[in-house]
């Protein structure tokens, strides 16, 4: 009974290592997973589009070290030129709910190999392809569609301002106006 | 059974010796560590051998049997007042004596001459960029893991980090510095004989911590400006076809996206500056031997000689990897 009670305990530990797992080497080297993905719901003929997706990206998008592998990744090759940090420049915002081109991790990841019309360049050949999906694992996080617990945090120098006890004493000013609300009858 | 104790007896001692050693000092820094080191090790030794003695002595004294414990005889007391007052003076003499020669130490590590050189050193996971800085905008470089220094003169180094804190440390000409994030530490080197000395990253900053190594050559004046004057011009085209086609290949891979090649398209800037690698004794900060085949085993396998390091498997074909490699051992 005892045995029992700690093999579950260690099994239940164990499982929250997938949440990190990581491979030091993409094994076999990464060739290009074949995606099929639909840019319109429209086709020639009868029958809507054929899509066909690897189901890889999932391990990707559910794996906080392949993610925050994405977000060092995202400023190193420059995304961030053209997309900000996620709120668009020339290039569209990634972080809100509108996807040009689809928002599932595979049509990110389509979009980055091939290019995308008005400026976004292909990258086929110039990143390695796990490092492509670890990437769209990143930009998927940004509008809030990876799991909570696989999610980066934010960088410290992206908030406005410093945290109130970081920064110098303030001043007090007496007197001014009495503020509206306080004017009202309670 | 001597000579096993004589071994194991030696192998401590093997530690003090040359190559990357506190002990065998080469630099004004380096030397006041090592004074600091022997000075304290000789008084604390001295310290223990005459407690170690008193104690024996006190041991082998003993009290005669039977005699009354509450007795005492005044010429004795007394003897024993003046022993143990001048024990206590001479703790106090010699604890504010060792406080007095650290805080010299201390004053002659932080004190900094003006030298004619200023390096810009990072620290990275898991290299070192080091940049040559210049009042002339166009002598400015960037290379990797490999600092020439001119011997005799003191060379200013600035410490920063690009990730995680590291700590610079060369253990033949200077104490530890920390490279921390967001801020700016700065250390001070000077080798007095010409040498080549090994430096290692201090601070644990992640899987690869103990393979972040490099190197200092120190070297007489001409030397240096010689390797600086070539450090500064561009990688100069490759002449035999392999080369040529092994330029191609890179240009035309993955590795541009990271690394720089002055001269050349490649201007990554996130990964070791390759412009004059074939010019530097070793590769992956301090791993491998600059060679042909050392290049062409990294470019295959980086993960399988340094598990968990940035630089990416890429798909290359068989007949690729000769030309690349010999093309990067020839960036001279």
């Amino acid at each position: 009974m005892r045995n029992l009670l700690t093999a579950s305990i260690a099994v239940l530990i164990l499982t929250a290592c997938e949440r990190e797992d990581r491979e030091y080497r993409a094994n076999p080297v990464t060739a290009e997973t074949e995606e099929k993905i639909a840019l319109s719901p429209l086709s020639g003929g009868p029958s809507p589009p054929v899509e066909r997706r690897s189901g890889i990206g999932q391990g990707y998008e559910e794996n906080a070290f392949h993610v925050a592998q994405g977000k060092k990744l995202y400023v190193w090759f420059n995304c961030n030129g053209c997309h900000a940090n996620g709120g668009g420049g020339s290039g569209p915002p990634l972080m809100d709910d509108r996807w040009t081109y689809g928002g599932q991790i595979e049509n990110i990841v389509q979009t980055i190999r091939e290019g995308r019309p008005n400026g976004m360049p292909s990258f086929r050949g110039k990143i390695p392809d796990d490092q492509i999906w670890q990437i769209a694992a990143y930009v998927r996080s940004m509008g809030r569609n990876v799991r909570k617990d696989v999610a980066p945090g934010r960088n410290d120098d992206m908030h406005p301002a410093p945290a109130e006890q970081r920064r110098p004493p303030g001043e007090v000013i007496d007197g001014g106006q009495i503020s509206p609300s306080a004017q009202m009858p309670q | 059974m001597n000579r096993v104790t004589l071994f194991l007896l030696s192998l401590p001692l093997a530690g003090c010796q040359g190559w990357q050693s506190t002990l065998d000092a080469h630099g004004p820094a380096a030397r006041t560590l090592a004074d600091m080191f022997w000075i304290f090790t000789a008084v604390l030794a001295t310290v223990w051998v005459l407690t170690m003695g008193a104690l024996l002595l006190a041991l082998r004294k003993r009290r005669v049997a039977g005699a009354d414990p509450l007795a005492t005889n005044p010429a004795t007391e007394r003897r024993m007042t003046i022993v143990i007052s001048t024990a206590i003076g001479l703790t106090f003499v010699t604890v504010l004596a060792l406080t007095g020669i650290s805080y010299g130490g201390q004053r002659a590590l932080y004190s900094h001459k003006d030298g004619a050189l200023t390096l810009l050193v990072t620290g990275r996971q898991w290299w070192w960029q080091i940049t040559y800085e210049d009042p002339q905008t166009n002598r400015i470089f960037t290379t990797a893991n490999e600092i020439h220094i001119p011997v005799g003169e003191p060379v200013l180094i600035k410490l920063e980090s690009a990730d995680v804190i590291h700590s610079f440390w060369i253990p033949n000409l200077t104490g530890k510095m920390d490279a921390i994030t967001g801020r700016q530490n700065q250390v001070q080197i000077q080798a007095d004989r010409p040498g080549v000395y090994r430096g290692q990253c201090a601070e644990f900053c992640g899987l690869q911590h103990a393979h972040m190594g490099m190197l200092v050559i120190a070297e007489p004046k001409e030397d240096f400006e010689r390797w600086r004057n070539n450090q500064i011009s561009a990688a100069k085209p490759p002449a035999d076809p392999e080369r040529q086609r092994g330029m191609e290949i890179f240009l035309s891979k993955p590795c541009v996206m990271c690394h720089q090649i002055r001269g050349t398209d490649a201007g990554g800037k996130i990964a070791p500056d390759l412009t004059h690698v074939g010019s530097r004794r070793y590769i992956a900060a301090g791993t491998l031997e600059t060679t042909r085949g050392n290049i062409a085993a990294w470019i295959v396998d980086p993960h399988g000689i340094k598990p968990g390091v940035t630089m990416p498997t890429i798909q290359l074909e068989p007949d690729e990897v000769q030309p690349l490699a010999s093309y990067l051992e020839g960036l001279k």
